[in-house]
């Protein structure tokens, strides 16, 4: 018991220092930037026609002019105190953006996860148990060829067949056009995020296929499968007793370790429905040079991306006795 | 001899594979000019034999302009693949090599550059940058250079321990020795096939920043703006904007990826066999 919260403690920490490093380096990318967000927000033509006092206002809101080690310990103080700015561009608090920002996108993220991790599992699964088959070959040519789809451009694809020629699903947004707040349903909700989900599905699948379909196969050549084999095992017997528990594990690591994919993702697949989400908001924010909401759509995917590496790494320490107190691989 | 042909007709894939790449490469530069031309009276045209990829509604050649694009994608994932391989392998080596304190430092770099996810950290390297071609060029050079230096590292300290390194250092050989007649061997063809396999990733990243709007400018005939300006039209029914130019950058990396794994088997020692 102690051991285990040495280890948690121990990762806990180590993820804290993670996104203090995360938190600097964004800063200073954002702080390096030789991108002027009074032109790019106010306009050359518009700057031009103001009077100096007005642009030095603007200035001040933007943040202009300001060292940048200074800046950054008053923002790192900020957040810490749970105030994590003003986004410039939504005028709204950043943490409030945020906030509405992910409800939109957790469940996408969290659908596609779980539909790409069983999909991929089983996948995988019936390759590596039939490696060299019919079944094999398919599965593992999927596999390659949706690694190599730019996932913008199957989003693109889905969304010709879908909806411009069935007509059967939404264009974009998470909700229909024009319709109030309190009239959305759920139906409404869940029509407009089918196909970003199922497009972060379709791509996630291939690196979870591929890899238990590795581990499939050296357990089928294991000497306990061999054994079991000689015994008059069937081979969907073999499969049931000790190729899934063998390969659930490492699947489901997997699975974890690979958040910031679908994240990654799903800010190209938000961009291309209009989907209202996190990852809108990081392209919005970087196009406007809105730094305090860049900064913090960074903070809130880094900070998403460790703590699926924590349950990885806990799950491992869990599960398999030997990864206990030992540091991870 | 049917053994022998296997190899044969891999070397000749290979071959093939890489002169199709080239083709497309110099055709591009070659057509640069072409894929700015704009003719209003050809625009909107649907695929036909003259325009195979059909014309956008400005008037340009699709097909000039995605070979244009694919052309770009390659020159770009030659600079970045083969800059972020090299510190793929110095950063690999030096944490094999260097020591405990070495080795948790490129941890720790690994652990924190894949704590942001790619397409995020490219999104604030260009907006380092400013946006634009240097911008793309180094976001992609700095965010794939961990997979492989934890591959670089494993073989280097796996070959640290191996027989005929401990006996080559026995006998007194220097570090100098060991390095040229034992690692370099065995590490340069890792190193070639983790630089192929790179490309098609740092292909698809450059075209996915360039949709967002973050990579090479609009102006540029790049597949990642082809993309983002043909989406306003799909709507109006005009899907060849988004079918063909996607298609040809799927082939392009799948035939990176055949290029890689072709001469990953060529150069394992244990497919001499087949």
């Amino acid at each position: 018991m102690k051991r285990n919260l040495l280890f948690l403690s121990k990762n806990l920490l180590k993820m804290a220092l993670l996104l203090l490093c995360v938190s600097m380096v964004a800063f200073f990318l954002v702080s390096v930037s030789p991108i002027n967000p009074l032109q790019a927000n106010v306009g050359q033509t518009a700057l031009g026609s103001m009077s100096p006092e007005q642009i030095q206002k603007l200035e001040e809101y933007w943040g202009v002019g300001q060292p940048p080690v200074e800046r950054y310990l008053a923002w790192a103080g900020d957040v810490l105190r749970g105030d994590m700015g003003t986004s410039l561009i939504y005028r709204q608090s950043v943490a409030s953006v945020i906030g509405q920002r992910l409800q939109n996108s957790l469940w996408l993220l969290v659908i596609a996860w779980a539909l790409s991790g069983t999909i991929g599992f089983f996948l995988g699964a019936v390759a590596g148990a039939n490696r060299g088959g019919i079944w094999d070959r398919l599965i593992k040519s999927y596999s390659l060829i949706t690694a190599s789809t730019p996932a913008f451009w199957l989003a693109l694809l889905l969304l010709l067949f879908f909806s411009v020629w069935l007509k059967v699903l939404p264009i974009g947004l998470s909700v229909p056009i024009g319709m109030e707040a309190s009239a959305v349903t759920l139906l409404d909700r869940v029509r407009h995020a089918i196909l970003p989900a199922l497009t972060l599905a379709i791509t996630g699948v291939s690196s979870v296929a591929l890899h238990t379909r590795e581990k499939m196969i050296d357990v089928m050549e294991s000497d306990y499968a061999l054994f079991a084999r000689a015994r008059g095992d069937s081979n969907w017997r073999i499969l049931r007793r000790h190729g899934l528990r063998n390969v659930l594990l490492p699947a489901l690591t997997l699975q974890f370790a690979s958040v910031g994919e679908i994240i990654g993702g799903s800010v190209l697949i938000e961009q291309v429905f209009s989907y209202p989400g996190l990852g809108q908001a990081a392209v919005a924010a970087g196009l406007g040079g809105d730094v305090p909401l860049l900064m913090g759509v960074t903070l809130v995917c880094a900070g998403l991306v460790f703590l699926g590496n924590l349950a990885a790494n806990l799950l491992y320490g869990v599960v398999d006795p030997r990864m206990k107190g030992r540091e991870s691989p | 001899m049917k053994k022998r042909s296997r190899r044969k007709a891999a070397l000749s894939l290979l071959i093939l594979s890489l002169c199709l790449l080239l083709a497309v490469t110099l055709a591009g530069v070659l057509l640069r000019d072409a894929a700015m031309e704009t003719d209003f009276a050809r625009k909107n045209l649907p695929p036909s034999l003259r325009y195979p990829f059909g014309t956008d509604w400005m008037g340009r050649d699709l097909f000039v302009r995605t070979l244009c694009g694919l052309s770009m994608s390659i020159q770009i994932g030659i600079i970045t693949a083969s800059v972020s391989a090299v510190i793929a392998f110095l950063l690999g080596s030096a944490a094999a090599l260097l020591g405990r304190g070495a080795d948790a430092a490129v941890s720790w770099l690994i652990d924190l550059m894949m704590g942001i996810p790619h397409i995020l950290l490219l999104i604030l390297v260009s907006f380092a940058c400013g946006k634009g071609f240097w911008g793309v060029v180094i976001g992609v050079t700095l965010s794939h250079w961990m997979s492989l230096s934890r591959v670089i590292r494993g073989e280097v300290l796996q070959l640290r321990e191996s027989g005929y390194v401990q006996v080559a250092q026995k006998l007194g050989m220097g570090r100098g020795y060991i390095l040229r007649r034992h690692m370099v061997p065995h590490l340069f063809p890792q190193f070639m096939v983790g630089l192929v396999l790179l490309f098609p990733h740092a292909i698809l990243h450059e075209a996915s920043v360039t949709f967002l709007g973050f990579g090479l400018s609009p102006e540029q005939p790049a597949i990642g703006v082809i993309l983002s300006e043909g989406m306003k039209y799909l709507i109006m029914g005009q899907w060849w904007l988004a079918v063909f130019p996607g298609l040809a950058l799927v082939l392009v990396v799948l035939l990176f990826d055949l290029v890689g794994s072709t001469l990953r088997k060529l150069l394992d020692p244990a497919s001499i066999h087949e």
